[in-house]
């Protein structure tokens, strides 16, 4: 559901506030990879059980920004991240914060379908089993691969490689093996980039349940797909978050001349 | 040009044909005077003294032994630095490793040779009064340390090559840093780290000066590494090296010791080329 407050502020920018409970919110925060500064003082509030999406041009700086929400950007070298990000009422970035245990809640699905070069259960098995999983292993899988719609497609052949499936199975059985850790948000980085569009119009009807049980933020350059399955829409612009609101107030009555002329297809 | 290329082609063709054939026609003759099956099966090495033996299990098993001890010291400890210098190593410290491992490489194995004799030896013998002078211990311990170098650099290859994003897939499931470097990069660097393991085990085999000068002379059935043994190669190497009459049996007992260290060797080659076909089709 689609609820909150639109602020005006002094200098014209428009605030938007999603009624609460959060699943995550960045406060004044800045990404810098050694010099150049990759996002600017964003503040965004994402709220449970939504999907968000974050559009913008190349380099606008929202995949950093999704990186930071589960902490991926520690792995790369000279990635500094200031200000905030609250998840489950604690900042992530405080120094006591263990981000091994705060990717097990946010999971993550990448821009290329990446399973592990193994079999089809043990792809889906084998965060459970690092963490001490002690429930009832087959359940799992095939609880998890029907949540991704995989199911029918794999049931007869768990044991053989998840590389042998098509592209767009294979990022299904990314998202079951995310699912499968029980998360509170899925962060997705266009994850359709590298789909075909029967394969892409799965995952978006995928995504549309999951948001049932999970808070999904997905990072697209595709803005038609940002229309279709989310609920709100975050547009970036070299590194700054020009507009936050609900995805059909984005699209149809954008308040930002910047947020205008993207939507509207003048560039990016 | 092109014809000059295929020359230096045809060469190395020629020249493998041309030991293939000495070594078989001298084996031949050797193989005339000892029936093929007490060569393999024969217990007792006794080229030089009458009764003359030739039964070439025990410098199978003196090979064997250091083979084993080698691979025990140096694929693990290869495949860990290699793990390091990918995952752990901070760039100041990969720069300092890696030409380390260069010089370690470029030591001549006659110094490791008698390295092992005049410092590992030593240190055994302070551990243990029964070792021996002459031990395979020592030698099993310098040629680890020998491959360790080729183990380290082929398995950084291959553990490079480990696509980022899979690595990744990991980190974002809550896996540590030692579970992804052992759960998901090192299966999915396994072919090349296998035929790492293979030609370093190949190598260690194979290995002549720096056995002969620890391990001794001594043809021994035995799996007690602090005693002295005799490799297949140390026995080419006495052989060689001494006034064995040419033409004698012994001379040409060098021969089938060559022949079936070319075997072996051979064996080697294709396992890691199999293998590495086999890991390449589950993991591409």
């Amino acid at each position: 559901m689609v609820t909150g407050n639109t602020n005006m502020s002094g200098n014209g920018q428009r605030s938007f506030d999603p009624s609460p409970p959060y699943a995550l919110e960045a406060r004044d925060v800045n990404v810098s990879y050694g010099t150049s500064r990759a996002v600017l003082d964003v503040n965004l509030k994402i709220p449970e059980h939504t999907i968000v999406a974050l559009i913008g041009p190349s380099g606008c700086g929202k995949s950093t920004l999704l990186r930071s929400f589960n902490r991926m950007n520690d792995f790369v070298r000279g990635a500094k991240v200031t200000g905030e990000i609250l998840f489950r009422d604690s900042n992530i970035y405080d120094k006591a914060a263990d981000p091994v245990l705060l990717r097990r809640q946010i999971g993550m699905v990448f821009q290329k379908p990446n399973p592990f070069p193994t079999s089809i259960r043990k792809n889906i098995t084998w965060g459970p089993k690092i963490n001490g999983y002690q429930g009832d292993y087959a359940a799992l899988v095939e609880t998890s691969l029907r949540r991704a719609a995989l199911w029918d497609e794999v049931s007869g052949k768990l044991d053989e490689s998840g590389l042998a499936l098509s592209g767009g199975q294979q990022q299904r059985l990314c998202i079951a093996r995310a699912i499968a850790m029980d998360p509170d948000v899925i962060l997705m980085d266009e994850p359709c980039s590298a789909l075909d569009p029967s394969s892409t119009l799965k995952i978006e009807n995928l995504l549309l349940e999951l948001k049932e049980r999970f808070t999904i933020v997905i990072v697209t350059h595709n803005m038609q797909q940002a229309r279709r399955v989310s609920d709100y829409t975050a547009f970036m612009y070299q590194g700054e978050l020009v507009e936050f609101g609900p995805t059909d107030g984005v699209f149809e009555t954008p308040q930002q001349e910047l947020t205008r002329d993207y939507v509207s297809g003048r560039f990016g | 040009m092109k014809k000059l290329l295929f020359a230096c082609a045809l060469f190395c063709i020629l020249i493998t044909l041309g030991i293939v054939l000495v070594l078989l026609s001298e084996a031949v003759l050797f193989f005339e005077e000892v029936p093929l099956l007490d060569f393999i099966t024969g217990t007792i090495w006794a080229p030089m003294f009458e009764p003359k033996s030739f039964g070439v299990l025990p410098l199978v098993c003196g090979t064997f032994l250091i083979t084993c001890g080698a691979a025990i010291i140096g694929l693990p400890s290869g495949l860990g630095v290699g793990l390091f210098l990918n995952d752990f190593a901070p760039n100041w410290l990969r720069s300092i490793i890696k030409p380390v491992l260069e010089i370690l490489a470029g030591i001549p194995t006659v110094v490791y040779g008698y390295f092992a004799l005049t410092v590992v030896t030593p240190l055994l013998q302070r551990m243990s009064p029964s070792v021996e002078v002459f031990n395979a211990a020592s030698a099993a311990m310098v040629v680890g340390v020998m491959v360790l170098p080729m183990v380290a650099s082929l398995c950084d290859d291959a553990i490079r090559a480990v696509p980022r994003s899979i690595k990744e897939a990991g980190y974002a499931l809550g896996a540590t840093k030692c579970e992804v470097a052992l759960q998901v990069t090192v299966p999915s660097a396994l072919s090349g780290i296998v035929a790492s393991f293979i030609l370093a085990i190949s190598r260690a085999f194979g290995e002549t000066m720096a056995v002969t000068l620890a391990a001794g002379s001594t043809p021994k059935l035995t799996l007690n590494p602090f005693e002295s043994v005799q490799t297949l190669t140390a026995y080419i190497a006495q052989v060689s090296t001494g006034d064995t009459p040419q033409g004698s049996l012994e001379y040409k007992s060098i021969f089938a010791v060559g022949m079936l260290l070319l075997v072996v060797t051979l064996f080697f080659n294709m396992l890691a080329y199999y293998l590495v076909k086999r890991f390449r089709t589950v993991t591409e």
